[in-house]
């Protein structure tokens, strides 16, 4: 540990002085809006898979939409993130003859991967809710729809918030692979601090501080809501 | 007389799976009946109310409410709900809102859709619309003693204080007729007392209702004809007096012998 200060001197100096804090500042960005907006897509993708899935199911078109979705949700769900990026990125975006930006089609990747697993988080939640909530609305004229936004869901998504939070610091981290597809975000911002001096120890170690911190704030987040949200049951 | 028909039952079939829980039921509810659904449990009495609002779909037959067959599929159910009120054995009040809200959400939802059709939906008429829906929905809580409630949740109601404001709730709505699913059932008993008493009042007040009850002494008090259920049909349909004092069937009369008045 003798050369610790020295090596903490050689990490500072990259890091503040020629510049490295704006990979980390970008990298932080990236980091956060890619799970903010992946989680805020897969939210909106979710209920909708989830809400088509609790249809009561006599019509032959519900049936063939819980086959589409549960198809959807297999996919997503039997494929690893790296993988779903890579081929977003390298096959299926090339095919289609576009171009994105990396951080826009982490966005989109992450929507679609976390919109699988939140479908069946929400799932749950609308099965806890009380069938009675539904029928009380509904037989006051709310058509299924609106009944299901106004009641149902508000009352789901109180008894998975919890179960959110834990999908949404998986996303969080899992932010670490779109340097795959070379979106700058943490990890890529770090790694090239440490590649300048071949010295990876503080680099890596503030990284993962630097981790630990923004998902402290995340549960501490995660909490408030949740105490704001349980106010109709004391 | 015909004018008078607020409901009109004609061959209401229904079958869960292989359960086939209504045979063939003919009614008709006039304007300003009060009409008490007696039975043995799994007679077929609430599936029988739960048919008139098309709570369950009916696998067979029509029901006719102010002219429109509302077991077709391809009816509006929800514009005609919204004439129906409903009140359910689990109060089914919405838990995420407050009492104040609970009233107040459909009879706003609805206004504003109409406020839309009209064209005339902006910040004025939205306020005018809460304003006038708050009035009313404060109107109806003070005849039942909650005004001071208005802004507690249902968590922190008794059973009681829920199921009336369930009642208010669908009253807000101008309803033409009330459906009674086993209202006071899941009270504590101290509780049925003050639900039956608004529903008297409303009884009083001309509301045509439809209550399926094991009360058989608000039955025969504020019953204006009794329908007594077995076995997925009309066993026997009468006046309170011809129910209770006169029954003619074997099964009412076994059913009467078993319950307490």
């Amino acid at each position: 540990m003798g050369n610790f200060s020295f090596r903490f001197e050689t990490f500072w100096d990259i890091l503040v002085n020629k510049g490295g804090y704006r990979d980390v500042i970008t990298g932080l960005q990236n980091t956060m809006t890619i799970a903010v907006v992946g989680l805020l897509v897969g939210i909106v993708i979710g209920t909708l898979i989830a809400t088509a899935r609790v249809l009561p199911k006599y019509k032959r078109i519900v049936r063939m939409l819980d086959s589409v979705c549960k198809f959807y949700v297999g996919l997503f769900r039997g494929t690893p993130m790296v993988v779903q990026l890579l081929v977003f990125y390298y096959v299926l975006l090339p095919l289609m003859g576009l171009r994105f930006p990396s951080v826009v089609v982490a966005m989109i990747v992450f929507g679609l991967n976390s919109g699988a697993y939140i479908s069946e988080i929400m799932r749950a939640g609308i099965l806890s809710v009380d069938p009675g909530q539904l029928e009380g609305a509904r037989s006051v004229g709310f058509s299924y729809s609106a009944a299901m936004i106004k009641v149902v869901i508000p009352q789901a998504i109180k008894n998975i918030l919890p179960t959110l939070g834990n999908e949404f610091i998986a996303l969080v981290k899992e932010t670490s692979v779109v340097s795959f597809v070379g979106a700058m975000d943490l990890y890529l911002a770090f790694q090239r601090i440490g590649a300048g001096t071949y010295e990876f120890m503080i680099p890596y170690l503030a990284m993962a501080v630097i981790y630990i911190v923004v998902i402290c704030l995340i549960t501490i987040g995660i909490k408030i809501m949740e105490r704001s949200l349980r106010k109709g049951d004391r | 007389m015909t004018d008078n028909k607020v409901i009109e039952v004609k061959g209401l079939h229904k079958s869960f799976g292989d359960n086939h829980v209504l045979k063939g039921i003919d009614a008709v509810i006039t304007k300003g009946e009060k009409v008490v659904i007696l039975g043995p449990s799994g007679s077929g009495k609430s599936t029988f109310l739960r048919c008139l609002n098309c709570m369950e779909d009916p696998t067979g037959g029509s029901v006719i409410f102010n002219g429109v067959d509302i077991a077709d599929p391809k009816v509006d159910i929800n514009v005609h709900r919204q004439k129906m009120g409903m009140v359910f054995q689990h109060f089914n009040l919405f838990a995420n809102k407050t009492v104040i809200e609970n009233i107040m959400m459909a009879p706003i939802y609805v206004g504003k859709k109409k406020l839309k059709k009209e064209k005339n939906y902006n910040k004025a008429s939205k306020k005018a619309l809460k304003e006038s829906v708050y009035a009313k929905a404060m109107e109806l809580l003070k005849k039942i003693g909650l005004e001071e409630k208005a802004d507690a949740y249902p968590s922190q109601l008794s059973g009681g204080q829920k199921q009336r404001v369930a009642i208010v709730r669908a009253l807000c709505m101008e309803p033409e007729v009330m459906l009674f699913d086993e209202p006071t059932s899941a009270l504590d008993p101290e509780m049925v007392g003050e639900v039956l008493e608004v529903m008297k009042n409303l009884a009083a007040q001309g509301m045509t209702m439809v209550v399926v009850t094991h009360e058989m002494g608000f039955a025969r008090e504020v019953a204006s004809r009794v329908v007594f259920m077995d076995e997925g049909v009309i066993e026997e349909d009468g006046t309170p007096e011809e129910i209770f004092d006169n029954p003619k069937s074997e099964r009412l009369k076994s059913f009467l012998s078993k319950v307490i008045i």
